[in-house]
């Protein structure tokens, strides 16, 4: 399915409003079936982005080609093969369901067959047939981003834009998100997502951009990303503090430190597979009970300290409440 | 993600079909948000109703007009303001769609970005047309004896929906301009209130002061009121028709181009 060719290329993209510098000259590219992650904290023009890809903003400099037509120059082409959704898309409160996706499926110029048989086949599939019928006002939150991203699959373009699709949402409704999204990436959609949140782009893009103050401050896998910036760390707890010590003289130079917390130590793993297994078979051979243990991974705020020496508004907000 | 795919099919039309077309897509949405807004519509029902009852049976007594009843009078007065101050829904509906995240929506899809406006326009008219109605046969229930052939109810069915379509086009360009949905319904209160009641509209305007009735006899309002008033009474017309014609296409002719540029630029950025 995946070729080799670019479907989306953005160079130089600059934008200000007066004197505040949203965008600061931003590249990247995304490869046909892939999903590329903007990753940023609130603010960082993480939708500013979004909002220029998807004609709904005029750049100050810079270019954006989008299945070989300027963002700029056709933007009627463009907008028949993309869709977005997000939190800078809606859907029609007052209409229903199924109201709301066969008409957004006639302004994408489907017949009013293909639009109809589309919306059908969306409901059964975004588990929405029950509501179809229901205004949107009635629907629950999560409800309502599965029916906005239905709707932007409607005309099924070839790429489409998730702008933070999951925030707000509970777990159980981003999981549902999450395979959604995963099962439009194996269809060969081509995917710019958005988000705040290292573990969704983690989970589901193929490259990340981190964006931060308007700028591309890295870019990799999410495995490269992590590598970059800090390991994942093992943390084990034990019962007392003679399990403690033996533990600590077992693994030897690997244990680093015990975080503070009492009977507990840490160690740094590469593979997190094979690490683990190997420490807890030495531990096992050992005889030495575990009361607990954690694989903790880098969090975006990791990344952040590492990239910029900061923390990101995003972390630090959540710290504060 | 279905087993089985659905073959999509694609329309390819000119131009100007799809405009024609989008637009009918609005105008459906447009009707459905009336029908599904039960406020607005008991609002559209019963405002009306309660203004003819109180003006007849508060100010009939009082007000000598020369027709043969106070509400032979009013009733084409009632029905021209409800229709003015009905145009400034489509100003609450232009400004709650720019201001929430449907536009954005509409503006990333291949569409006739206008149609929006079309959709709000075209479907105040058909709630005007139920108020007018209901207001009709109300004022028949309550003492209104009309005078008017079939030829003249159609004349005045023309020019009420040409007022009402020049005054909702007025109302969409306050509903681009405005910042917040709540400011907007302040501006067509304002531009609205006075505009009818200084007008002949409830009153004849011979009993104003110069200034006053010199603004009155010459407002788009008080010629479409003295066209169906003269229609439905059977009066001599004089010039009320032409003119009441002439006010309204000639605010479609400024406001129509006017609410475009507007709309275009509002979304451009």
């Amino acid at each position: 399915m995946k070729q080799n060719d670019t479907v989306i290329t953005v160079k130089g993209l600059k934008k200000s409003y007066g004197k505040n510098e949203v965008l600061k000259g931003v590249n990247f590219s995304v490869q046909r079936g892939t999903m590329l992650a903007l990753l940023g904290p609130n603010g960082a023009g993480k939708t500013t982005t979004v909002r220029i890809l998807s004609t709904l903003l005029k750049a100050d400099a810079g270019t954006v080609t989008i299945e070989g037509h300027d963002v700029l120059n056709e933007p009627q082409k463009v907008r028949q093969v993309i869709g977005l959704t997000g939190q800078s898309a809606a859907v029609d409160e007052l209409l229903t369901g199924r109201e709301n996706l066969v008409m957004m499926g006639r302004l994408y110029r489907l017949t009013a067959e293909s639009a109809k048989q589309r919306a059908e086949q969306l409901l059964t599939d975004f588990d929405l047939v029950e509501a179809a019928d229901r205004p949107l006002k009635t629907y629950s939150g999560g409800m309502r981003r599965r029916l906005d991203l239905a709707v932007s699959l409607i005309a099924t373009p070839p790429v489409i834009f998730l702008d933070e699709p999951t925030t707000g949402l509970d777990p159980r409704s981003r999981q549902g998100m999450w395979a959604i999204i995963k099962q439009l990436l194996a269809d060969g959609t081509t995917i710019l997502l958005t988000t705040q949140y290292l573990e969704e782009a983690d989970q589901l893009a193929d490259n990340i951009v981190v964006i931060d103050g308007g700028k591309v401050i890295a870019e990799g896998t999410a495995k490269q990303l992590k590598a970059q910036v800090g390991k994942d760390r093992l943390e084990l707890a034990f019962k007392d503090a003679r399990s403690l010590a033996a533990a600590a003289k077992l693994l030897d130079g690997a244990a680093v430190d015990g975080n503070g917390k009492e009977h507990t130590l840490t160690t740094v793993i590469n593979d997190t597979n094979k690490d683990v297994k190997d420490v807890l078979e030495k531990l096992s051979n050992a005889k030495i009970a575990i009361a607990s243990l954690n694989v903790h991974k880098p969090t975006l705020d990791d990344v952040f300290i590492g990239l910029t020496g900061k923390h990101t508004k995003a972390e630090a907000k959540a710290e504060e409440q | 993600m279905s087993e089985t795919p659905v073959e999509l099919q694609f329309e390819h039309r000119p131009k100007w079909v799809f405009a024609l077309q989008d637009s009918l897509q609005m105008i459906a949405r447009s009707s459905r948000h009336i029908i599904r807004n039960r406020d607005q519509l008991l609002g559209a029902f019963f405002q009306p109703i309660m203004f003819l009852v109180l003006f007849v049976y508060v100010f009939g007594g009082a007000i000598k007009t020369g027709h043969e009843s106070y509400i032979n009078f009013l009733l084409a007065g009632i029905i021209v303001q409800t229709a003015a101050f009905g145009s400034t829904t489509t100003s609450l509906s232009v400004a709650n769609d720019l201001q929430k995240g449907i536009m954005d929506r509409f503006r990333s899809l291949p569409m006739f970005n206008l149609a929006v406006i079309n959709g709000h326009v075209v479907s105040d008219l058909f709630r005007n047309m139920i108020s007018t109605t209901v207001m009709i046969l109300v004022g028949l229930a309550i003492g209104f004896r009309p005078h008017a052939s079939v030829a003249d109810w159609l004349v005045i069915a023309g020019i009420l929906l040409l007022f009402t379509l020049a005054f909702s086009w007025i109302s969409a360009i306050m509903g681009i301009v405005a910042k917040s949905v709540e400011g907007v319904q302040w501006i067509g209160f304002v531009v609205i209130f006075p505009l009818t009641f200084a007008s002949s509209a409830f009153v004849p305007t011979a009993g104003m002061p110069s200034g006053l009735k010199a603004f009155a006899e010459n407002q788009p309002i008080t010629q479409v009121v003295n066209a169906v008033r003269a229609l439905m009474n059977n009066l001599p017309v004089g010039n009320a028709v032409w003119l009441s014609i002439a006010w309204c296409v000639g605010i479609l002719a400024v406001s129509i181009p006017l609410a475009s540029y507007m709309f275009r630029r509002k979304t451009a950025s």
